[in-house]
């Protein structure tokens, strides 16, 4: 942990830098798209899709995530923001249980997906993983056809009906606002695309399995201006239909697509709020910290 | 960090302007790198002057025997009279126990590397992996002696036609002997798939083995295509087992009960016997070399072009 404090210094200065080249563009952008962002009274109406409560998880015998307690309400974004290896993306893969995959991991607490725990012992991962399902922060298309990245998932689920899987290829490239960027090349390598057009394939990929979570791991990280702000307003239609948790190194981000901000430090959540309570007015000293950019 | 740098600035000049390099250092230097060509130039010398023999040689032997003969007659008796030189069988025979050795060493190193990378906890791959080093740590006569005195009897118990001396006990011994390559190679490329398709995979909802089979086994395949060939190649080229277990009757049979002839069990015999040397039949090994060459070439130079395929790939 503290080996990385100097880096987070750095990474912050490239964040502030960055800041000041999309906040013109943010502008822009806003005429376009109203934001809508919930209030903390609709957060508080909308019911809890996933409901964790004192969640400690361990790598080994280091402690990463320290009784975390958060609820995520449905079909609301949820920005997951803090410094790097504040455990947000620990968190975040608790989510889908994508953590079992590395060997000594342990954790304690419960995690609720509609009410029901998904870390009991007869929980189905995979149906879970279905259910939740996950971008991560580099895209990984697999090296195949566009069509069979996206057929992936349904195909893994025992859809082998070319005309069903077509249908919902086309659905979810749509939903990912690639459809006509790739319509007359659905058979062509995914690798062939663009970052950004890779990185909403994945999107699409996701959506084809129909979860009703989608968790987020910086999905615009690696990406160009041009492209994140694609994949912003895309989160911002898919939180219609789905429930999202997003993770972000960058806070001008969080506070364009989220309704909802949790600020995480060294394995603890500080705080948890209405996207736009959290940035104008937040309860601790450290998050203001944060925000305002006084550390990283 | 910024009061350090001007010191690093200037002590950088002083490097600089220092940089006249000494003539002793220079002759030094020259030597080295002489030395150094000297020994690349020996390999690659050896390799020309073998190629050189082999193709002299063989060339004297077609001025009195007909290519046409030798790569499309069907009967191979150079020792006895009347002399027939036709490669078939022999090539026959080679191609016999190197598709048996894939047959048997193929499935059983293809699973045995998917267990390893993907499913095996850690402690069993750091055992069974120096295991396998071991394994191909074993001298080939001993695999030859092995097929004979055990591999055999067991075929000839089965199948009462069995020769003695058969393609099948070759094959067998042969396909455990190249199994470790097919084995640690196969493993190398499948563990070499990025972890980021593996987690796509498993965040879609696929278990443990439509994430195995359907993206690191397909993203891995043109290397796990190149270990079969690399194994092929060294089966094709493997002399002791053959030459004990498989019998020396040329044969054009693929009757894998059968005595048979490979090519390199066939340049053993010439070898060691009492065939004058400058005749054609003693000619006959360097024909035959070449024609092996050639072969194990071809398929090395295939696996080298389908490895370099699978190198672009990920990215």
């Amino acid at each position: 942990m503290s080996a990385s404090e100097p880096s987070m210094t750095i990474s912050t200065d490239n964040e502030q830098s960055k800041v000041v080249g999309v906040s013109t563009r943010l502008h822009e952008s806003s005429d376009r798209r109203p934001k809508l962002a919930r209030s903390s009274d609709e957060l508080a109406a909308a019911r809890s899709k996933i409901s964790v409560s004192n969640l400690d998880f361990f790598y080994e015998e280091q402690q990463a995530l320290f009784d975390v307690t958060l609820d995520v309400p449905e079909k609301c974004v949820t920005a997951l923001i803090g410094p790097s290896g504040c455990g947000k993306s620990t968190f975040l893969r608790c989510l889908n249980r994508m953590n079992d995959m590395i060997d000594g991991t342990r954790l304690k607490g419960k995690i609720l997906l509609d009410q029901e725990d998904i870390y009991r012992p007869r929980t189905d991962v995979v149906e879970l993983r279905k259910r939740v399902g996950m971008v991560f922060q580099k895209s990984n298309p697999f090296p195949k056809t566009i069509f069979e990245n996206v057929a992936y998932g349904p195909k893994v689920a025992g859809i082998r009906k070319r005309s069903v899987l077509r249908e919902i290829v086309e659905h979810s490239l749509r939903k990912a606002a690639l459809w006509d960027e790739v319509k007359d090349r659905l058979n062509q390598s995914a690798l062939q695309l663009s970052g950004g057009q890779q990185q909403r394939l994945c999107i699409a990929r996701t959506l084809a399995t129909s979860p009703g979570v989608l968790l987020m791991d910086e999905p615009a990280s690696a990406l160009d201006p041009a492209s994140t702000s694609r994949i912003e307003d895309l989160i911002f239609e898919l939180r219609e239909s789905y429930t999202i948790v997003i993770v972000t190194h960058n806070m001008q981000q969080a506070a364009r697509v989220s309704d909802q901000t949790a600020f995480f430090f060294q394995g603890k959540l500080i705080e948890a709020g209405a996207t736009n309570t959290l940035f104008t007015n937040p309860e601790k000293t450290q998050t203001e910290d944060y925000i305002t950019g006084r550390f990283g | 960090m910024s009061e350090g740098r001007p010191d690093i600035l200037s002590s950088n000049q002083s490097l600089l302007s220092g940089a006249t390099t000494s003539p002793v250092r220079k002759i030094g230097e020259g030597l080295i790198q002489f030395a150094l060509f000297l020994c690349a130039a020996v390999s690659v010398l050896t390799t020309i002057g073998i190629v050189a023999v082999l193709l002299i040689e063989a060339l004297q032997f077609f001025r009195d025997v007909s290519p046409w003969d030798f790569i499309f007659g069907t009967k191979w008796s150079p020792l006895l009279k009347p002399q027939h030189f036709g490669i078939l069988p022999l090539l026959c025979g080679t191609c016999l126990v190197a598709a048996g050795a894939a047959v048997v060493a193929i499935p059983i190193g293809l699973c045995t590397a998917i267990y390893l990378s993907e499913y095996a906890p850690k402690w069993v791959r750091e055992t069974v992996k120096p295991l396998l080093e071991i394994l191909a740590g074993i001298p080939s006569v001993v695999y030859g002696y092995l097929a004979i005195v055990f591999v055999s009897p067991i075929i000839r118990s089965m199948f009462e036609s069995a020769n003695v001396f058969n393609a099948a006990s070759a094959s067998i011994v042969v396909g455990i002997m190249i199994l470790p390559m097919i084995v640690s190679l196969s493993e190398e490329v499948l563990r070499a798939v990025p972890r980021s398709l593996r987690e796509a995979s498993y965040a879609l909802g696929a278990t443990k083995l439509d994430v195995t089979l359907k993206v690191v086994v397909p993203a891995a395949f043109s290397g796990i295509l190149a270990s079969f060939l690399l194994a092929i190649s060294r089966a094709v080229g493997e002399t002791m087992a053959v030459t004990l277990a498989a019998g020396a009757t040329p044969k054009l049979t693929l009757n894998p009960l059968e005595s048979i002839q490979t090519m390199t069990a066939y340049i053993v015999q010439v070898s060691q016997g009492d065939t004058p040397a400058g005749t054609v039949e003693y000619r006959t090994i360097f024909a035959v070399g070449l024609t092996l060459f050639f072969t194990t070439m071809l398929m090395n130079i295939l696996a080298q072009w389908v490895l370099r395929r699978t190198r672009e790939k990920y990215e």
